[in-house]
């Protein structure tokens, strides 16, 4: 399964209003040091993939995340 | 405490056949008197193989050991007649706390399904375990079964050939051979025979070190598995406490890799690190300490011709979810009955390649659980370790986390699905009982369902028409006829029947489920007994 094949995970634009959405991502880490950043993010991630729930979803952000070769 | 280690269960003693001019030839020899052995060799004499087990030692294993001892495998032990000893010395336990730093981030509950005949897990130290199969060895003896146990037998070399296998014995008397057509070994992870034989042994080696303390101690700690991530008194590492019989407590301290193995050993650098774990007051001594490393891996194939592996020497996991002692138990139960109808004639040789079939498989499931557990326990990396910690933050305050908390599964065991004995299923019966899944336990109105069950292949007839015994080709089935009345929680048509009026499930005598029908066929009951071993 590959993010090419698969069609239930949006990466077109799909947020409303993107740079409202962008300064509360930065505020959330506001005033945090790299460790704490690091930590949130990874909570973050979790939670996100939880309401998710679909696996092959998951794997398809997985496969989009992964650094370009 | 010390006493059952220093007294010799089955010392050396002389065998007629050292004295014999030609080696003695024998049915079968297992090769090491662990609790997997014993087992193989007990459920040989049960099924009237003469049996001989080696072992270059005489006393239980000494430590604890193997403590967690679940369902599946306590149903097993049953059928080799020590369940009860096992479970009436064992604590039996349910609840799980998890702690993260210094606070508890959620615990759990196992849960077990009522209408079971075996808890879900008991603690007990292996030496029980060692010391009640010896006896039930003793007890077969008195009832006049061939089942040997000669200590002070260390085998120096294997000799396969297509017949069989030629051992060569060192004893305090010197040396001996014997003949085996069929050689167990059972001889641990380290396994000599793998070695002797030169057979590969290939796996991931997880660079950490665990200490095991086991200490007796009057505390009131509740019979709960407590696990710590990451606590003040082990900082970075992890920790267990876990209760035994007799007052003995499990202590599991994660050292790290880089450390002086002989230095932690010592009780003054432990010492401090219990105090924070268990408080300043708390009277404790020390009955074992132990530093260890652990592997996950397996050996490519189980059986090598007339040498078949089972146990720690076949495969090898970490001891997170209690899958090592587990795991062997149902392999002698998956292997004894093969080779029962091998050497009977009433089966080909070929049903043996099925015990790596379903084992092999097994063997995969429990690498895998371990390995993830382990993965979890130990981070790897950066990455890892932030994901873990992410993990636990969460699961304090969101249910969501907790099923991703891992500090060890529960040992189920392995359902063969896929298996070449695999006989028709049909559509609509419950899925838990499908071809190739161990039999559910039910309670029946006069007893349990799982002790009607095992030994020989049966059909298990629910509210449904079929004879009392049948001969396929040499094997016998045996009819078990239940009907709604036998059923009084409701609990044998839930887990067999579904919305089904009746089923039909041919059972193998490891209480595995071969095939399943909603009415009886002669025919097809047939075909699925040669598909079940290896005739089809």
């Amino acid at each position: 399964m590959t993010a090419q094949t698969h069609d239930t995970l949006t990466l077109e634009p799909n947020i409303k209003d993107p740079d409202g959405f962008y300064a509360e991502l930065l505020a959330t880490h506001e005033g945090l040091d790299r460790d704490e950043s690091e930590a949130l993010n990874a909570r973050l991630v979790l939670i996100l993939a939880n309401h998710i729930g679909d696996r092959d979803t998951i794997r398809a952000a997985l496969e989009a995340a992964k650094p370009a070769r | 405490m010390t006493k059952i280690f220093e007294t010799p269960l089955y010392p050396y003693q002389r065998s007629p056949d050292q004295d014999a001019a030609t080696p003695v030839r024998h049915p079968v020899v297992v090769l090491g008197a662990g609790p997997v052995g014993l087992a193989a060799a007990i459920d040989l004499a049960q099924a009237d193989i003469p049996v001989v087990v080696l072992d270059e030692n005489d006393k239980v294993s000494w430590g604890s050991r193997a403590i967690c001892f679940a369902k599946r495998p306590l149903e097993i032990l049953d059928r080799l007649g020590c369940g009860d000893e096992m479970v009436d010395k064992g604590v039996v336990w349910n609840l799980g706390k998890v702690f993260f730093d210094e606070r508890k981030v959620y615990d759990f509950n196992l849960l077990p399904e009522d209408g079971h005949k075996r808890p879900a897990f008991i603690n007990l130290q292996q030496y029980y375990l060692e010391q009640y199969l010896v006896d039930r060895v003793r007890a077969l003896q008195a009832d006049g079964k061939a089942i040997e146990l000669r200590g002070g037998n260390k085998v120096t070399a294997v000799k396969p050939d297509e017949s069989g296998v030629r051992l060569t014995v060192e004893t305090p008397d010197g040396p001996y051979l014997m003949d085996a057509d069929w050689l167990i070994a059972c001889d641990g992870a380290g396994s000599p025979t793998r070695t002797m034989l030169g057979l590969d042994f290939q796996g991931r080696v997880f660079e950490d070190n665990f200490l095991i303390a086991d200490v007796v101690m009057k505390a009131d700690f509740p019979t709960e598995r407590w696990f710590w991530f990451d606590p003040p008194f082990n900082k970075g590492q992890s920790a267990l406490l876990h209760k035994q019989p007799d007052d003995v407590w499990r202590i599991d301290l994660q050292l790290g890799w880089d450390i002086d193995r002989e230095a932690e050993k010592d009780p003054a650098k432990i010492a401090p690190k219990l105090e924070a774990m268990l408080g300043p007051d708390t009277d404790y001594e020390f009955e074992w300490v132990s530093i260890y490393t652990f592997q996950c891996r397996r050996m490519e194939k189980f059986r090598h011709g007339r040498v078949l592996f089972a146990g720690d020497a076949a495969h090898q996991v970490s001891p997170f979810g209690a899958r090592g002692a587990n795991s062997g138990f149902q392999d002698t139960d998956n292997l004894i009955w093969k080779l029962k109808l091998v050497i009977d004639g009433t089966a080909p040789e070929a049903l043996l390649d099925t015990y790596d079939d379903e084992r092999v498989y097994a063997a995969d499931e429990n690498i895998l659980n371990s390995s993830r557990s382990t993965d979890f326990i130990t981070p790897k990396s950066h990455a890892s370790r932030v994901f873990r910690d992410a993990v636990l933050d969460l699961a304090e305050h969101h249910a969501f986390a907790r099923p991703l908390v891992n500090s060890g599964r529960l040992s189920l065991p392995a359902i063969y699905d896929g298996s070449p004995l695999n006989g028709p299923d049909v559509d609509g019966l419950p899925i838990r009982s499908r071809p190739g899944a161990p039999a559910s336990d039910a309670p029946l109105r006069d007893g349990w369902l799982i002790d009607r069950l095992g030994g020989g292949f049966q059909l298990v007839t629910i509210d449904t028409q079929a004879p009392d015994t049948l001969d396929v080709d040499g094997i016998t089935v045996t009819r078990l006829a239940l009907s709604a009345k036998d059923d009084p929680s409701g609990a044998l048509a839930e887990r067999y029947l579904g919305e089904a009026p009746g089923a039909v499930y041919l059972m193998r005598p490891d209480q595995h489920v071969a095939a399943r029908w909603t009415s009886f066929d002669a025919d097809a009951v047939a075909a699925a007994v040669k598909t079940a071993t290896a005739r089809a």
